[in-house]
C-alpha cells in the first residue's frame, strides 16, 4: 500500500480523481501521523480531526455523485494561525487572542474550502508573525523535523514543519519579511511569497499592511503552483488586491519541466547577498547550483543592488511603525482577552494597558515601542520618512537588475537552522536572518524558496531564493520547477526523502515499551 | 549612540497603552538604543531628492459598487468580545474620576 502521507498534492489529486483512494483515507492517514509525531514537532496549535473527516466524507460523496471538483478537492491542508477561520481558534500565536474564534473566514481560507480542500488545523507561528524561529510563539516553539533541537524558521515555522514532516502535503503561510521563504529554506520545503496584492490579505491578522502577503507552503514547486491558483486573484474585500487577471501558475510550473527550459534564461546573482555572514555550506551549495544552471544553458550574470545594504534598517522601521498601528486594535473591547489592573481605578485606558501587558510577549512589546518611537513627532522624518525613501531606492535596484536579467537568485537564508535559544537574547542577531528575504517585501516583487541541498558541515537543508519582477509570479514557477527538476536529477532523489524518520512521540514509545 | 532614556521608553509605553514593569523598561531602553543605532543608517542614503514609497504596488481610488451586501449579525460581532450587555460592547469607564 502506498504511504499516502509521502505523496505530493498533485499525486494525491490523481489518486483521488480516479478514486483509487478516498479523501477520508487520505485525511485519516495525515491525522494519524499528526497524532503520532506532533507532540514532538508541535507544528499545530489546533487539529480539527472530526471536522476534517466530515468534510472529506462530503467530498467523497460529491465525487461519487459525479460532481465536477477542482484538482485539489479532497487534499488536506494546514492553515497558519494568522488566518481567520470561523470554525477554529485564530490566535496568531498570541495570548491576547487565546481561544478567539472569528465570525468570518479569511478570503484565502474561503477559497481553499470552496476548492474542496480539507482543513486539518492551525499551525504555530511567532506571535503576530514577529520572529524567525517560532520561539516567540506564546504557545511554545515548533521543532525542525530535521533536528528537533533546532528552529523550523519563522514566523511560519509551523506550516513549514507540517509539510516537511509529512503531516500535511500543503499549508498556507504569510510572508512579511521572509516568514514563508526562510522556514521553507531551513526545513527543506518550498514556499512562495506572491507579488504584493496578488493574493488577498482579507482575514489575515495584520502585521505590516504594506508588506504582508499570503502564499503557499508545500514540498514541490508544482504543488505550490496548484495552491497559488486556488488562493490567488482579485478580492474586492482587500483594497490592496490587484485587479489583474493571472495566468495559471500550474501551467507555468509544467512549462518548466520541458527539456531545455533553462536554456538562455538570464539568471542574476546579487553581489550584496553573498560573502560575509553566509555559512560556508550555504555558499557552497549556492555556487554548485549556479554551476548546474550554467551547464543547463542558463546565463549567469553578476548584478549589484547597492541599496540592499539598507534593507534591514528600513524594514525594522517600517514594520514596527505599521505594526504598532495595526496592533492598536487589541484594546480588550471587541475581541481577545481582558485583564484588569492589579490596583487603582478601572478605566478603559488602564484596562487596555494591563491587557496588552499580559497579552503581548516580549518581541511584540519591543516592536510596538520601536514603532511608536519611529512615528513620534521629531523622529518621524529621520526614521520612518528615511526608511520609505530607502524603499524607493530598493525598488530602483530591482528595476535596474531586472533590466539585465530574467530572474534573481540568492541563498534563501544566510545559515541553516540554528539551535533554540541561540539568538533569543540578541534582537539584532535575530533580525539579520532576514537579510536575503526582506528586499522582495519592500519592493513587492514575488519570491520563492526551494531546497538546493544539505550543508556539508551540519547536514541541514539549504534553500535557493528566486525572485522575479512584480506580477511575473508565473516566471518563478517555470524557473523554479526547472531548477527543482535539475537539482533532483543531480541528487537522484528529493531532498526531503533524506529527512530522518520521526518516531512516534516518546510517550507512545514508552507505553509500548511497558507492553 | 542614540539618546534613548528610560523616561522616554516609559512615555512610549504609555502612548502605546502597554503597562511595562521597571525591569521591562530598563531592558527595552538598552535594546531600543541598540536597534535604533543600527537602523539609523537609513539616513545615509535618504537624500532629499529621493521620493518616499509607502506602498509597493500603488493603487488609487479603489471603490466597490455601492450595493448592500451581507454583514455580520450582532451576535457574530459580539461573539469574541470579553464582555457585552445586550447588543452592545460593555467597557469600563471611559473617563477617570479626575
Amino acid at each position: 500500500m502506498t504511504n499516502l502521507i509521502k505523496l505530493s498534492a498533485a499525486d494525491l489529486s490523481g489518486l483521488l480523481a480516479d478514486r483509487s483512494v478516498s479523501s477520508v483515507e487520505v485525511t485519516r492517514a495525515h491525522l494519524d501521523h499528526i497524532a503520532a509525531i506532533d507532540t514532538d514537532v508541535h507544528a499545530f496549535l489546533h487539529v480539527a480531526g472530526d471536522a476534517a473527516l466530515a468534510t472529506a466524507a462530503r467530498i467523497d460523496a460529491r465525487r461519487a455523485a459525479g460532481d465536477t471538483l477542482g484538482p485539489l478537492a479532497g487534499v488536506p491542508i494546514a492553515i497558519k494561525d494568522v488566518l481567520a477561520t470561523q470554525d477554529m481558534p485564530s490566535t496568531a500565536g498570541s495570548k491576547i487572542l487565546e481561544g478567539w474564534i472569528p465570525p468570518y473566514d479569511a478570503t484565502v481560507v474561503r477559497r481553499v474550502r470552496d476548492a474542496g480542500l480539507i482543513l486539518l488545523g492551525k499551525t504555530n507561528m511567532d506571535e503576530f508573525a514577529m520572529g524567525s524561529s517560532t520561539e516567540f510563539s506564546a504557545y511554545g516553539p515548533t521543532h525542525n523535523p530535521w533536528d528537533l533541537d533546532r528552529i523550523p524558521g519563522g514566523s511560519g515555522g509551523g506550516s513549514a514543519a507540517a509539510v516537511s514532516s509529512f503531516e500535511a502535503p500543503l499549508a498556507l503561510g504569510s510572508d512579511t519579511g521572509g516568514s514563508i521563504r526562510q522556514p521553507a529554506a531551513v526545513t527543506g520545503s518550498v514556499g512562495v511569497k506572491p507579488t504584493y496584492g496578488g493574493v488577498s490579505r482579507y482575514g489575515s491578522i495584520a502585521l505590516a499592511s504594506s508588506l504582508d502577503q499570503v502564499g503557499p507552503v508545500t514540498r514541490t514547486v508544482y504543488d505550490a503552483a496548484l495552491l497559488h491558483d486556488v488562493i490567488g486573484g482579485h478580492d474586492p474585500l482587500d483594497s490592496t488586491s490587484l485587479t489583474d487577471s493571472w495566468p495559471s501558475m500550474a501551467a507555468a510550473a509544467r512549462a518548466g519541466l520541458a527539456d531545455g527550459a533553462l536554456k538562455g534564461v538570464r539568471v542574476g546573482v546579487i553581489k550584496e547577498l553573498a560573502g560575509d555572514g553566509f555559512q560556508p555550506g550555504v555558499t557552497q551549495r549556492f555556487d554548485e547550483t549556479l554551476a548546474l544552471l550554467s551547464a543547463a544553458g542558463a546565463e549567469i550574470v553578476q548584478v549589484s543592488a547597492p541599496n540592499f545594504e539598507y534593507a534591514i534598517a528600513a524594514y525594522y522601521l517600517i514594520l514596527p511603525a505599521e505594526a504598532s498601528s495595526n496592533l492598536a486594535r487589541f484594546d480588550s473591547v471587541r475581541f481577545g482577552i481582558r485583564v484588569n489592573p492589579a490596583d487603582g481605578p478601572l478605566t478603559s485606558e488602564r484596562v487596555m494597558a494591563a491587557t496588552r501587558d499580559a497579552g503581548f510577549g516580549p518581541e511584540v512589546k519591543r516592536r510596538i515601542i520601536l514603532g511608536t518611537y519611529a512615528l513620534s513627532a521629531g523622529y518621524y522624518d529621520a526614521y520612518y520618512g528615511s526608511a520609505q525613501k530607502v524603499r524607493t531606492l530598493i525598488q530602483r535596484d530591482f528595476d535596474a537588475a531586472f533590466a539585465q536579467v530574467d530572474v534573481l537568485v540568492s541563498p534563501s537564508a544566510p545559515t541553516t537552522a540554528f539551535k533554540f535559544g541561540e539568538k533569543m537574547t540578541d534582537p539584532m542577531a535575530m533580525y539579520l536572518n532576514d537579510v536575503t528575504t526582506i528586499p522582495a517585501n519592500l519592493a513587492g516583487v514575488p519570491g520563492m524558496s526551494l531546497p538546493m541541498g544539505l550543508a556539508p558541515e551540519d547536514g541541514l537543508p539549504v534553500g535557493l531564493q528566486i525572485m522575479a519582477p512584480a506580477k511575473l509570479d508565473a516566471r518563478l514557477y517555470t524557473f523554479g520547477a526547472a531548477v527543482e527538476r535539475l537539482l533532483e536529477a543531480s541528487w537522484g532523489h528529493t531532498l526531503l526523502s533524506r529527512a530522518p524518520e520521526l518516531a512516534p512521540t516518546e510517550m507512545f514509545a514508552s507505553e509500548e515499551g511497558v507492553v | 549612540m542614540s539618546e534613548i532614556t528610560a523616561e522616554q521608553v516609559a512615555h512610549l509605553a504609555n502612548l502605546a497603552r502597554i503597562d511595562l514593569s521597571p525591569e521591562e523598561i530598563n531592558r527595552l531602553t538598552t535594546e531600543l538604543g541598540q536597534i535604533v543605532d543600527s537602523v539609523a543608517k537609513v539616513a545615509e542614503v535618504a537624500t532629499p531628492d529621493v521620493p518616499a514609497t509607502s506602498h509597493p504596488m500603488p493603487l488609487t481610488n479603489v471603490f466597490r459598487p455601492d450595493t448592500v451586501v451581507p454583514s455580520l449579525t450582532v451576535e457574530q460581532a459580539l461573539s469574541g468580545a470579553p464582555d457585552h450587555d445586550g447588543d452592545k460592547f460593555k467597557v469600563p469607564a471611559i473617563l477617570d474620576e479626575e
